[in-house]
């Protein structure tokens, strides 16, 4: 940890553990090795400040930068690599940067919902979500073909998106006894997760699975339980991601 | 560039078409526009949008580009000398980006359900839309454009949904002049620009393509 530096430099990143979205500007900050101050938000008691910083969406994460606040992940993505320009997240070239972007779009919107629904599946909705997220998943193992990361040798915007693909997913499934992502179905993703969870900046950003388990009991609960579940973790129902 | 093909797959009543089309405009740039028939997706638009199957797409000397938003910035990234949409300084990108997020998030979904519903759906789609809105002008305060003096990002994102008002309007029963006149000034502004007014659908006849769309999903 250096010295607190020049007052210019001020970073804060208001928080959820088991966020992916918070995830994601944390492994972008540590890519390029930039300091900041971690703020713990409890979403059932949202601080003054978060609803200070973020009037229109009261939501995590929100990055302060000497101050002034930026919100909605994806943009702070952008403002992280265009205000650091250090081992840059996306490419300098127009249309492969535009490339970039898309997949990014596709693991946010499209990916993550369908993975996160097949979490909270009854019994009778598991095998079409299930269906759902496979063919999602598809698209991205297509997508990956023989490289090693979807930023090429090194990590960057998309695979930062996909932390959640890459770790806390397979984490909870295991957990759940769920068949969604497997090595068998999906040879060059799972070792996308493997050599992605290993890289140094995401090893220190991953929430702890022990308390990831403990958070995620089993999706074939009662409807009341689950529901409660969710309003506490002020998560989004998997209808409405 | 000289030497430069563009074409914009795209439906004369996407919003998200015009997008592109007035990013195109404003930067003084030759292209071909292809009407697209979604019920009968062409073999160049499968090929070139085979993840979404979906308009715009933006092929730039054979390669192309998807999603409106993306498309814009890649517009702005590559003829950069000509009237910036996006700002220099990062933070004024991220508030750029951030509302022309809002826009993508909120507008289309709120705007359909004015027309797609009817009784209490449709009036609480309606009062959504004006908040909406009055967001927005709140956002846009006394600056000219959402860019401030210059005609920007965010203006592209949104002046596209304009020419929809009049239908939203006509089937939500309310005026958007009388609840967001500063809102409607703004538009009226930016439709004085060639690059806007050459890109937007006639209102009249979006009217009519969501009547005979009504029609065709069975909405009464």
């Amino acid at each position: 940890m250096s010295s607190r530096g020049s007052k210019m430099e001020e970073v804060k990143l208001f928080g959820y553990w088991v966020s992916p979205f918070c995830r994601s500007v944390e492994i972008a900050l540590k890519i390029k090795g930039i300091q900041y101050e971690y703020i713990e938000e409890d979403l059932t008691n949202k601080s003054p400040q978060l609803l200070q910083y973020n009037p229109v969406y009261k939501k995590i994460p929100v990055l302060l930068h000497n101050g002034k606040p930026i919100v909605e992940s994806m943009v702070i993505l952008e403002y992280i690599d265009e205000t650091w320009k250090n081992n840059p997240i996306l490419p300098k070239d127009p249309f492969e940067k535009a490339r970039a972007r898309f997949w990014a779009n596709f693991v946010d919107q499209k990916c993550f919902p369908a993975l996160w629904k097949t979490i909270w599946s009854t019994s009778e909705q598991y095998e079409q979500n299930k269906a759902e997220a496979l063919e999602r998943l598809t698209v991205l193992e297509n997508e990956l073909g023989g490289k090693r990361f979807f930023g090429g040798d090194s990590i960057g915007m998309v695979d930062i998106v996909a932390n959640f693909i890459g770790f806390s997913f397979r984490t909870i499934q295991e957990a759940l006894k769920l068949d969604v992502f497997t090595e068998d179905n999906f040879p060059k993703l799972w070792e996308w997760a493997e050599n992605f969870v290993n890289c140094s900046p995401v090893k220190k950003c991953l929430p702890p699975q022990d308390k990831l388990i403990a958070n995620f009991p089993p999706a074939y609960m009662g409807k009341t339980l689950v529901s409660s579940f969710q309003s506490r973790l002020q998560l989004p129902p998997p209808g409405g991601c | 560039m000289a030497g430069d093909k563009v074409v914009v797959l795209g439906t004369y009543v996407s919003m998200f078409s015009m997008r592109a089309q007035v990013a195109l405009n404003e930067k003084g740039i030759e292209y071909e526009k292809k009407e697209e028939d979604l019920a009968n997706k062409s073999p160049l638009f499968l090929e070139m949008n085979p993840v979404h199957k979906k308009i715009p797409v933006l092929i730039h000397n054979g390669k192309p580009v998807c999603e409106s938003l993306i498309i814009v910035q890649y517009i702005d990234e590559v003829w950069h000398d000509k009237n910036p949409l996006l700002p220099s300084d990062p933070y004024q990108r991220a508030q750029a980006r951030f509302w022309a997020d809002f826009v993508d998030k909120k507008v289309y979904d709120c705007g359909r359900r004015i027309w797609a519903t009817k009784g209490e759906e449709k009036e609480a789609a309606k009062k959504e839309f004006i908040g909406i809105m009055k967001t927005l002008e709140g956002e846009l305060g006394n600056k000219p454009y959402f860019g401030g003096e210059d005609f920007g990002y965010v203006d592209v994102a949104l002046i596209p949904f304009y020419c929809w008002f009049h239908a939203y309007e006509n089937f939500g029963n309310f005026k958007t002049e009388t609840e967001c006149p500063k809102l409607v000034e703004w538009a009226k502004r930016c439709m004085q620009r060639e690059s806007v007014s050459k890109s937007l659908a006639d209102p009249h006849k979006i009217y009519e393509f969501v009547v005979s769309l009504k029609k065709k999903l069975g909405i009464e």
